[in-house]
């Protein structure tokens, strides 16, 4: 019969002597695991936005929506278009009626609340596009603010978010300067443009970068050197939004206007 | 439809994806933590620094502290669209994130009211089961209360001079530990905004600390009113039954005293000089620098919301209940005027943060507008409307209520 003094001094040595193996181990860090998979450091996903390039029809949001599968109708998409309108009075106006899903396609400027600005093209300084998408910040305010860690950066450097844990406090929602994230209508949770990654780890490319016919929008690979999308980076005049919130985003844009925010 | 568009009115250039995400329930999250925490820093004032006059009404405002510490976290979670995963914040609690630390903070501050409570009450938990044990016949709720009182006790009987003088050092001991956990727990409710960058209204270091001095007001404010208001019904009640039952005798016929509202309200008229004067400052201060979202600020402050924070919250929030509670020969309903003032300036300071905060467009060049829902029509629009705010107001009340058959506050005789 096993006394209780006995039994405590038992488990007392027991426990210590397991710790003792167990502290060999080393708790696996998940993110480093999958760097070591796919190679250390070979990918970062970087975007570059034409601005010259973008004419508004907003066929980038169409195939983004339907891609994604954000409700067609629904007010919130994960990438939009704002187009900008400077009038010889010194006015600007900016507007993205439903993210410019059906694109501009005449010279209204949308107010809200129902209101419009009738702008005839003799008033027009000069008029412009600005596409818009998730940054990827390199340092993601968005997963900072995260309290269960459900939107996570990816060592790709995507900011991805998990439906299944995501609780639906909208903190990463009120975190990004960017406006990028929304509820899904359908999900409840919080949602963004992810760079299609689904498409992009298969060698393939976003789906409005292949849907914009007039190639104001491409994706690629900063950390290779030959990649045209870095070489645009490297080697032209371009720049990034909001780049005060210490956030790098890795959206490049090419004739970026100090109006846009 | 998207979270938010229901009451979202956007007038300019607003982004596709902006909406009041964070409407009413969240700006009852930190009024009602503002609640807690002011209540508990009313209470420690007896306990602690040994403010004598505030015996009664500590005893109370610990009690409802207690209280209003449960319904805090009820705004949080009607708020979330998954609401049934809000315990994935303690599963995997993501440190970095300033919401994260909420379970720990919580749980910490619940834990030192409830011990402090306990060590409060130990006496009148013995006194009660050992009086109900000797009873024979009792019937189901004397059973209940036995069984409860007998747990409560948690088998310490003792409630001799000396372990009852024990009782008052643990106390002391806890209350002072929880001034600094109070402080923190709404402190750090005041981080959760002020650490949001990509706000320009919030995001400011003096955010925490402005939280916390509105707080202690609010928290005074609600104990002073709750005291004079349940004094009054309890001498109301004490007359009518004096009619049925003319032996009926007591200390319980009296009214608030006097004495204990003017001191207290003094306390609340401190906090309310370091609330507003904080305040000020970050707004000179916003104006003064004139920083890139100042334009938009200003447009929202002095224009848009102006009547919300100028007229409501100022004007008859503070600087009227100021007025009121400075008027020599301060008398009871005064007092009550005052606090429900008060307590209405509170609020309003908390929508002006929060939806306030919300009303500038990220981009500077669009305004967004809050219409609460007043007709529930489904679920989204009942917790984020005029009936989930009622129902979370109402809450507190409901359980001081509930607890005060065990923990009872008034015209209970006790040592200490």
């Amino acid at each position: 019969m096993i006394t209780r003094r006995d039994f405590l001094k038992y488990t007392v040595k027991g426990a210590a002597g397991l710790a003792l193996p167990l502290a060999a181990l080393e708790i696996i860090d998940s993110k480093k695991l999958l760097a070591d998979i796919s190679g250390p450091g070979k990918v970062r996903w970087a975007f570059v936005v034409d601005t010259y390039k973008c004419v508004g029809c907003g066929l980038c949001v169409k195939a983004c929506k339907l891609e994604n599968e954000v409700p067609y109708d629904a007010n919130a998409t994960r990438t939009w278009v704002e187009r900008y309108v400077d009038t010889k009075e010194g006015k600007l106006y900016a507007d993205t009626p439903k993210g410019a899903r059906d694109g501009f396609t005449t010279n209204k400027i949308d107010l809200g609340l129902g209101k419009f600005q009738d702008i005839k093209n003799d008033d027009i300084q000069r008029a412009f596009f600005v596409p818009k998408l998730c940054n990827q910040c390199e340092n993601p305010p968005c997963v900072q603010a995260c309290p269960v860690g459900a939107t996570y950066q990816t060592p790709d450097g995507v900011v991805l978010i998990d439906r299944t844990w995501c609780i639906g406090c909208g903190y990463c929602i009120m975190a990004c300067p960017y406006g990028a994230r929304f509820f899904h209508p359908k999900y409840k949770t919080a949602e963004k443009c992810n760079f299609c990654y689904h498409r992009i780890t298969k060698g393939l490319k976003t789906a409005c970068v292949q849907a914009c016919p007039f190639g104001a929008r491409m994706i690629g690979n900063i950390k290779d050197p030959d990649d045209p999308v870095t070489k645009i980076i490297k080697t032209e005049r371009v720049g990034v939004l909001k780049s005060e919130f210490g956030t790098k985003p890795q959206v490049y844009y090419i004739g970026l206007e100090e109006e846009v925010s | 439809m998207v979270h938010g568009e229901l009451w979202t009115l956007k007038e300019l250039f607003v982004l596709p994806n902006e909406y009041i995400y964070w409407a009413i329930q969240i700006v009852l999250y930190p009024y009602m933590t503002g609640l807690v925490a002011g209540a508990f820093v009313l209470s420690s004032l007896h306990h602690v620094f040994g403010v004598k006059q505030l015996k009664d009404i500590a005893r109370f405002a610990l009690v409802f502290s207690f209280a209003l510490l449960f319904v805090a976290p009820i705004p949080l979670l009607l708020h979330l669209e998954q609401p049934f995963r809000g315990p994935y914040v303690f599963m995997t609690p993501h440190f970095t994130s300033a919401i994260a630390g909420f379970g720990v903070v919580i749980f910490t501050y619940g834990s030192i009211v409830a011990s402090e409570l306990w060590f409060m009450y130990r006496k009148h938990f013995v006194e009660s089961s050992l009086a109900l044990s000797g009873k024979k016949n009792k019937s189901l709720g004397e059973r209940i209360m036995y069984l409860i009182f007998s747990i409560l006790t948690l088998g310490a009987y003792d409630i001799s001079e000396e372990s009852l003088n024990k009782d008052k050092k643990a106390m002391k001991l806890l209350a002072a530990i929880g001034i600094p956990t109070a402080c923190f727990l709404h402190g750090y409710v005041g981080f959760i905004f002020g650490s949001v960058k990509a706000n320009a209204l919030w995001m400011t270091p003096l955010m925490p600390i402005i939280f916390l001095m509105s707080a202690v007001v609010s928290g005074i404010a609600l104990c002073i009113l709750c005291y004079i208001v349940i004094m009054e019904i309890r001498k109301m009640l004490w007359s009518i039954s004096k009619t049925h039952n003319s032996c009926q005798v007591g200390e319980q016929r009296k009214s608030a005293d006097l004495e204990v509202m003017r001191l207290s309200a003094k306390y609340l008229v401190y906090f309310m000089i370091f609330a507003i004067t904080l305040e000020w400052l970050d707004l000179l201060f916003r104006g003064y620098t004139g920083m890139k979202s100042w334009d938009a600020l200003r447009s929202v402050i002095f224009g848009r919301d102006f009547s919300n924070i100028f007229i409501l919250q100022y004007g008859i929030g503070n600087i009227l209940p100021f007025i009121l509670l400075l008027l020599p020969r301060l008398t009871l309903r005064r007092a009550v005027i005052s606090s429900v003032l008060v307590l209405f300036g509170v609020f309003m300071m908390r929508y002006n943060v929060v939806i306030g905060g919300q009303a500038a467009s990220l981009t500077f060049m669009g305004y967004l507008d809050y219409k609460m829902p007043i007709i529930p029509t489904d679920w989204e629009t009942f917790k984020e409307g005029l009936f989930g705010v009622t129902s979370v107001l109402v809450m507190p009340f409901v359980l001081f209520w509930v607890l005060s058959f065990i923990f009872p506050t008034f015209g209970y005789k006790e040592s200490h």
